[in-house]
């Protein structure tokens, strides 16, 4: 048996301190968590940096260094620093150590980076070595050499590897949510659809239960099955609730993909054991021929500016769209005329909050409200151009009649200067699969003493 | 006739990964289940969404009273075109459709 603790979705959304000391008397092999995913944005992968404080990462990770040490068992980190890349592995490295010092306890850290180099992937695309997965991003060699940060995500196999090595505490970069937790339990040979299918219902902490925001959980695995149990005061998890969460973020709530298979939980059990923990039994893994592994990859397209005016006139709420199609088309031509940009080196569109920002042409309703937000949006190759662009676009925002017969308007603007700059914006230009001879070839492990 | 959402407990979408877009229909009991599993076909949702039917994957839960879509993401997740980072707001399109 294999009693894996998870203290929270992420690390950086906090945790019941109370549910997790409950865990650690429990005696688990192993505390996971997940540092990250891509559910944020392209940024942060593409910039390589965390997206949650630093502040409450390390009062987290602290907290749960402290955990392991009263445990003595493994503390694995995945998807360190929100996306992963080398860089916000570092900075994780960096927070352990300065914690390892105030706690002054030795420590052996595992260091498992997932970083690629564009350049050998742009390789491995020319020899036929990646595959696309449905509704992949066209891609060449090109796009490929161009991202920022390619990160390829890190299965069971490296996880062990990184576990093999004795080390205290495992700060992995980029790895499947469920490969944390999966790892321990595959190799202590306990059931493998049970390892995967548990590790994807524990990988958000307790939100496969009720008071989801508790966060801490244990999952126990064997040679047969696995047992759920939230540990937060006024958490319970259900058949319900627990089979329920494989539908959470999944496109197929039945099939999920792993680095050398697939869990299928169609015969899959859910049974309750009590009025808190569910025992589940009867999911499968499925081992594939080859071993591959994904890859994200985020690449620079463009600096962009924003502008944000308020129209609360009933004549120019009423007619907003009018409006803002004259000045995208007026002021995309003056852009076109005064600045050396070509109609596809630059995008400028006007976002109408309150009528059809959330869904543009495939809004159903049409209501007239009280006022509506004007954001100006503005990407260009470079922030100066960004900038300029958002400066030929300021008039318009602050003056632009509906007709030349109207008395010029006065729009509402927040600030001064109207423009914000949001600097290198990013796109995800990867969902594709990396074939590898030995799981191991697409990433660094190194072990760090700190006495 | 009824908007889907007075029928079901509870519409949600979300991110399948920055290329698809899930939506979950919690009915909340067998008799709500049967209606949407019946009234709302996969080419409606398809309608809504402007994309190819061919394309939605569909599945009827019965064990958990569940309509589940998934279908790719209407602008790539983050991208120049993209309104909705989390996906969170494309429940609501599908949520106000008459069945």
């Amino acid at each position: 048996m294999v009693r894996v603790l998870i203290p929270s979705g992420a690390l950086g959304l906090n945790y019941d301190a109370q549910a997790l000391q409950r865990g650690i008397a429990a005696k688990p092999d192993i505390i996971a968590i997940d540092g990250g995913s891509t559910d944020s944005g392209p940024s942060y992968l593409g910039r390589g940096v965390s997206k949650y404080a630093r502040a409450s990462t390390k009062l987290e990770w602290a907290g749960l260094m402290a955990a392991r040490a009263e445990a003595g068992v493994p503390l694995v980190i995945g998807t360190a620093g929100t996306c992963g890349a080398d860089s916000a592995v570092d900075w994780m490295l960096d927070i352990t150590r300065e914690i390892a010092a105030e706690q002054g306890r030795p420590l052996k850290i595992a260091v498992l980076r997932s970083s690629q180099d564009p350049d050998q992937i742009a390789q491995a695309f020319e020899g036929g070595d990646i595959t696309p997965l449905a509704n992949a991003p066209d891609v060449t060699s090109d796009i490929i050499r161009s991202c920022s940060n390619i990160v390829a995500l890190a299965g069971a196999e490296q996880i062990a590897a990184a576990l093999d090595t004795g080390a205290d505490v495992i700060i992995a970069g980029r790895t499947t949510d469920t490969a944390i937790i999966a790892a321990l339990p595959l190799m202590r040979d306990c059931h493998a659809g049970a390892a995967w299918h548990g590790a994807k219902i524990g990988e958000c902490g307790a939100l496969c239960a009720t008071n989801p925001q508790s966060g801490v959980i244990s999952i126990e695995f064997d040679d047969a099955g696995f047992t759920v149990t939230p540990l937060a005061d006024g958490a319970h998890a259900s058949p319900h609730t627990v089979s329920a969460h494989m539908l959470y973020e999944n496109s197929d709530p039945f099939i999920l993909y792993e680095p050398g298979g697939y869990l299928d939980v169609t015969q899959a059990e859910y049974a309750a054991v009590d009025g808190t923990s569910v025992r589940v039994e009867g999911s499968k893994w499925v081992p594939s021929d080859r071993y591959t592994v994904k890859l994200e990859g985020a690449r620079p397209v463009g600096c962009r500016t924003v502008v944000m005016a308020l129209l609360r006139d009933p004549h120019y709420v009423a007619n907003a769209q009018v409006w803002a199609d004259d000045i995208v088309d007026k002021c995309g031509a003056k852009v076109r005329n005064r600045m050396d940009l070509a109609a596809e080196d630059f995008t400028l569109e006007l976002r109408l909050i309150g009528q059809s920002a959330s869904f543009g042409t495939l809004e159903t309703r049409e209501a007239t409200p009280l006022e509506i937000g004007v954001i100006g949006i503005i990407t260009a190759p470079t922030e100066a151009q960004a900038s300029e662009i958002g400066k030929l676009l300021n008039p318009y925002l602050l003056h632009h009649p509906l007709t030349q017969e109207e008395e010029q308007p006065t729009f509402a603007f927040l600030f001064s200067p109207p423009e914000m700059h949001q600097g290198q914006v990013y796109e995800f230009a990867l969902n594709h699969v990396l074939h590898l001879s030995d799981p191991m070839s697409a990433f660094e492990l190194e072990v760090i003493d700190l006495a | 006739m009824p908007e889907l959402r007075s029928l079901v407990s509870k519409v949600r979408s979300k991110n399948a990964g920055p290329f698809w877009l899930t939506i979950d229909i919690f009915c909340g009991s067998a008799e709500a289940y049967a209606r949407v599993r019946d009234d709302l076909s996969t080419t409606r949702v398809a309608e809504v969404f402007a994309t190819d039917g061919q394309a939605i994957k569909r599945f009827d839960i019965e064990q958990l009273h569940v309509v589940k879509f998934s279908l790719p993401r209407p602008a790539v997740q983050g991208s120049v075109a993209d309104r909705d980072m989390h996906g969170a707001s494309w429940a609501a399109l599908l949520g106000e459709v008459e069945i």
